[in-house]
């Protein structure tokens, strides 16, 4: 059943990418447990609008766990502290009358911040625009079951595939690392047969770009596993390694 | 103005080949003397851009998001369809045209659903190529399912997250276009007006949400890619940006808006639990499959599911409709649990919910099964409702969910402005008066990977561009206009909140303009609307500034612009004196209560124009003629 609870909010408020900001502190009474947490910072909102105070800039969209739009830091955890769960489909009940929140935005070199608990994270597509595809034109494709895929190779390529892009493995990592990211698109499009083409040059294009963006390298901390809201495994790090290392032998690029 | 769909001659299957043949060619040389720009990102809005630019086009192409990985196909989850017949149970272009066809109520035109259907195929080509990871046999050949409204297993699926995989094939042959150069993308931009110089789209004018500046676009055609109007509504499964603001402006630019009352109510959604609820959460209807809809026989039944035995439960879709049980159509679903539970048997706190229950599923195919099938679903709804559905049935209840109606455009998807193509859900083409599930990913991938590339270039090699530069007057003119209604929305400084706003006129829309209607509701609901539109200009608060990053602002300029739409909505619900799919007049049914149409005077489109602000819509008929199929009362019992 429902409750109400009352919480204590310290945010992060930063009017721009030249503001230094600073955390500040607001009251949330009467949330019901039933809320996400997204709709509890609605309420807050609601208030400081009415108050005359500007609202606090987040980001999100769909509000079901698969645009990957939404994001901050709760308590030090990003997505807070429900394993696999983005923060919109972390619900209040999960918190206890009187807790007091930190909420600050993922915090990244790469992600630079535009407003309060919005940061950049173009550069996940700077990424992607290096290799993250098979190049197929439109029109070009054979009859869909011409290649066969194991069952088993297609799940562990959909495992990988299910990554939605949050930037909360950047956030969580001591290095800021993009690794679990870069190895989910490696791993999906390496595991099927269609995607072996260009494996090779997938792999040293989009860790060269993840590099010149300014993500860090990775020193298996495993804190981007614990912390991603679909459960993607650094076994695709591992994947992503062995690729990259193959590639520098092979690749004539390299 | 005489709407001319400008469908091609000869017999049905083979339009679309003539039509290829006949439309003009653009030289490969001169494809780049051509910009083109696309607004939107979902699998319309990506398919059409990626292959516009393969192509050679200059694309300049536009989102709202960070992001255009972030569209709202994202969240489909059940899947997508397609006539490859693998299952060898019967299927076939012509079915899956047909079943399209009835799905809509004999209200969407022959022509365009069959080459929907003709399309279908090459799709799942294309997507397997890029890398979706469909479902698959174990002999790694691809999976099919059944799905809602269709009586074979044509869907094709990738889990739970079709739309997400769909939708990152189509953004990664985007993002490899990006890497090329030949699109150029434009994120965290909204359009809020369409540009015409001579009668023809040269042009968008759009804000930088980042920076607040307002910048123009100039381009020899504009397709809108924008997505449906659910959120008129407030509460929908719609992501919460959705908006019609692009199609809306485009529509005050000239472009008719057809068939606006057409909205789809989705049978399966977790119910409403709060007045602070912000939005829905559909479960896909793939659900159906496996799970049994009920309610309990007696009114006002009060007990827990488990301890209401079999012989007290009501399992409503499968008493009344036998052949299709818990597989019939999302509109006939829909209208059934509320019946339900207008006669007083829903179930959960607030009696508007019904049971959907696996308990027999997973009786007879083991909790494995049914987890491999549907777990992340199970575990969405378990973390949003705090229960189990392993243990105790789901509890669901209708909401809204996609939008049929749209931009009107003919056969080639351009609307009535010259060089504005209207694709995906943005238009209307496909789906009549409701549409079949896994139908929205095909008909959104058809429209940009397989119809665009070919129409587009009809249009652009046969016309003529005077120059319109984006220091053109009509830029100027647009840019004081966006201007001006931003500054109004800024200096009112009233009392209310946009989301207050959003939430009332949402609620004014559904009780009256939702799943049934009547005339006395829709005629007040245009009064209540008026008036909470008046009030809105005068009361509404938008905190914040131009120049700036301003959520509040991009809020405001959405809802003022739903405040005018769900007018037009329910004039047009008004004007259809009939009862067809998702629009149900209570004055127009069955004895059985089914939707009752009336083809010797609404077989028609209703295509709406702007004629001035304060000003009746004019109304605009394109008679629909069914040559291959024969209009029926539709059936699923």
């Amino acid at each position: 059943m429902s409750k109400s609870i009352h919480l204590t909010l310290k945010i992060w408020r930063q009017s721009g990418p030249g503001d230094k900001g600073r955390f500040e502190t607001y009251p949330a009474k009467g949330i019901s447990t039933d809320m996400s947490f997204l709709e509890m910072l609605d309420v807050v909102n609601e208030q400081l609008t009415l108050e005359g105070k500007e609202p606090i800039a987040f980001e999100h969209d769909c509000r079901e766990g698969i645009c990957g739009t939404c994001g901050t830091m709760v308590n030090g955890r990003a997505h807070g502290q429900l394993q696999g769960t983005t923060l919109c489909q972390l619900h209040m009940r999960h918190f206890s009358d009187g807790d007091t929140l930190v909420i600050e935005p993922f915090r990244a070199r790469a992600f630079p911040v535009i407003k309060d608990l919005v940061v950049d994270r173009s550069a996940l597509d700077r990424i992607i625009q290096a290799g993250g595809y098979i190049s197929i034109n439109t029109g070009s494709a054979p009859e869909a079951n011409t290649l066969p895929v194991p069952q088993d190779r297609a799940e562990r390529a959909m495992d990988a595939a299910a990554c939605i892009g949050c930037g909360a493995c950047v956030a969580s990592c001591p290095n800021a690392s993009a690794m679990l990211f870069v190895s989910a698109k490696v791993s999906q499009l390496a595991l099927l047969p269609h995607g072996r083409p260009e494996a090779a040059r997938r792999a040293i294009a989009m860790v060269r770009t993840m590099d010149a963006c300014g993500f860090g390298n990775c020193s298996n901390h495993r804190e981007c596993e614990k912390t991603c809201p679909k459960e993607i495994s650094i076994v695709n790090i591992a994947r992503l390694n062995r690729e990259y290392y193959k590639a520098g032998f092979t690749s004539l690029e390299n | 103005m005489h709407l001319d769909a400008k469908i091609p001659a000869g017999p049905l299957p083979q339009k679309w080949d003539r039509h290829r043949f006949e439309l003009k060619l653009v030289n490969p040389a001169n494809k780049r003397k051509y910009d083109i720009i696309v607004v939107g990102t979902g699998l319309a809005g990506a398919s059409a851009s990626a292959s516009l630019a393969e192509l050679g086009y200059n694309v300049k192409t536009f989102c709202i998001h960070d992001s255009p990985r972030r569209a709202h196909s994202i969240a489909a989850q059940g899947g997508i369809n397609a006539a490859k017949n693998y299952p060898n149970d019967g299927d076939s272009i012509w079915r899956l045209f047909y079943d399209t066809v009835k799905g809509g109520d004999f209200r969407a035109r022959e022509a365009n659903v069959h080459r929907l259907a003709q399309v279908s195929n090459l799709i799942i080509d294309q997507c397997v190529a890029q890398g979706v990871p469909f479902a698959r046999e174990y002999g790694g050949l691809l999976a099919n399912r059944s799905f809602g409204g269709a009586q074979l297993s044509r869907t094709f699926y990738a889990r739970g997250q079709t739309g997400q995989q769909l939708l990152l094939g189509a953004y990664s042959a985007l993002m490899r276009q990006v890497a090329t150069g030949k699109v150029r993308m434009f994120p965290r931009r909204e359009m809020l007006d369409l540009v015409l110089v001579d009668g023809q789209a040269r042009g968008i004018v759009a804000r930088n949400l980042v920076s607040g500046d307002i910048e123009r676009h100039e381009g020899h055609a504009v397709v809108l890619c924008t997505g449906g109007y659910g959120n008129v509504y407030f509460l929908s499964t719609n992501a919460k940006a959705c908006n019609v603001t692009a199609t809306f402006r485009a529509y005050k630019r000239g472009a008719f808006f057809a068939n606006p009352c057409f909205t789809q109510i989705h049978p399966t959604c977790i119910p409403v639990h709060g007045d602070y609820q912000s939005k829905l959460t559909l479960m896909s209807e793939s659900l159906r499959n496996d799970g049994r809809v009920w309610v309990p026989k007696t009114p006002g039944d009060k007990r827990p599911p488990s301890q209401i035995p079999e012989v007290e439960r009501d399992y409503f879709l499968e008493r009344k409709y036998p052949s299709f049980g818990n597989l019939v159509p999302r509109d006939v679903a829909s209208r059934n649990a509320k019946e339900q539970c207008d006669q007083g048997k829903g179930v959960g706190e607030t009696g508007l919910a019904v049971f959907l229950d696996f308990a027999d599923a997973i009786l007879r195919d083991g909790r494995a099964v049914i987890e491999k099938k549907y777990g992340n679903l199970f575990q969405m709804y378990d973390k949003i409702t705090g229960e189990d559905p392993y243990e105790t049935p789901m509890m669901i209840y209708p909401a809204v969910h996609y939008t049929m109606g749209g931009l009107w455009v003919d056969y080639n998807l351009m609307s009535t402005v010259d060089g504005l193509f209207v694709l995906g859900e943005a238009n209307f083409s496909d789906h009549g008066a409701n549409r079949l599930g896994a139908s929205a990913l095909m008909q959104g991938l058809a429209d940009g990977y397989f119809v665009i590339p070919y129409t587009i270039g009809g249009y652009l090699a046969g016309t003529r561009f005077a120059e319109a530069k984006s220091d053109h007057a009509a830029f100027t003119d647009s840019v004081k206009h966006v201007q001006e209604r931003t500054a109004a929305l800024l200096a009112v400084n009233g009392r209310r909140t946009v989301d207050d706003f959003h939430r009332q006129l949402g609620l004014i829309m559904w009780d009256h303009c939702g799943m049934a209607r009547t005339n006395e509701g829709l005629a007040k609901a245009r009064t209540l609307i008026q008036e909470l539109r008046e009030e809105f200009w005068r009361n509404v608060r938008v905190p914040g500034s131009e120049k700036d990053f301003n959520q509040s602002l991009e809020k405001a300029g959405r809802v003022a612009d739903f405040m005018e739409f769900a007018e037009l909505m329910v004039i047009d619900a008004l004007a259809r004196q009939e009862s067809c799919g998702g629009h149900f007049n209570e004055a127009f049914q069955t004895e059985e209560n089914e939707a009752r149409r009336d083809d010797a005077n609404f077989c028609h489109v209703a295509a709406w124009e702007f004629t001035g602000d304060g000003k009746e819509p004019g109304l605009h008929k394109e008679p629909l003629v069914f040559e291959n199929v024969h209009l029926t009362q539709r059936s699923y019992k």
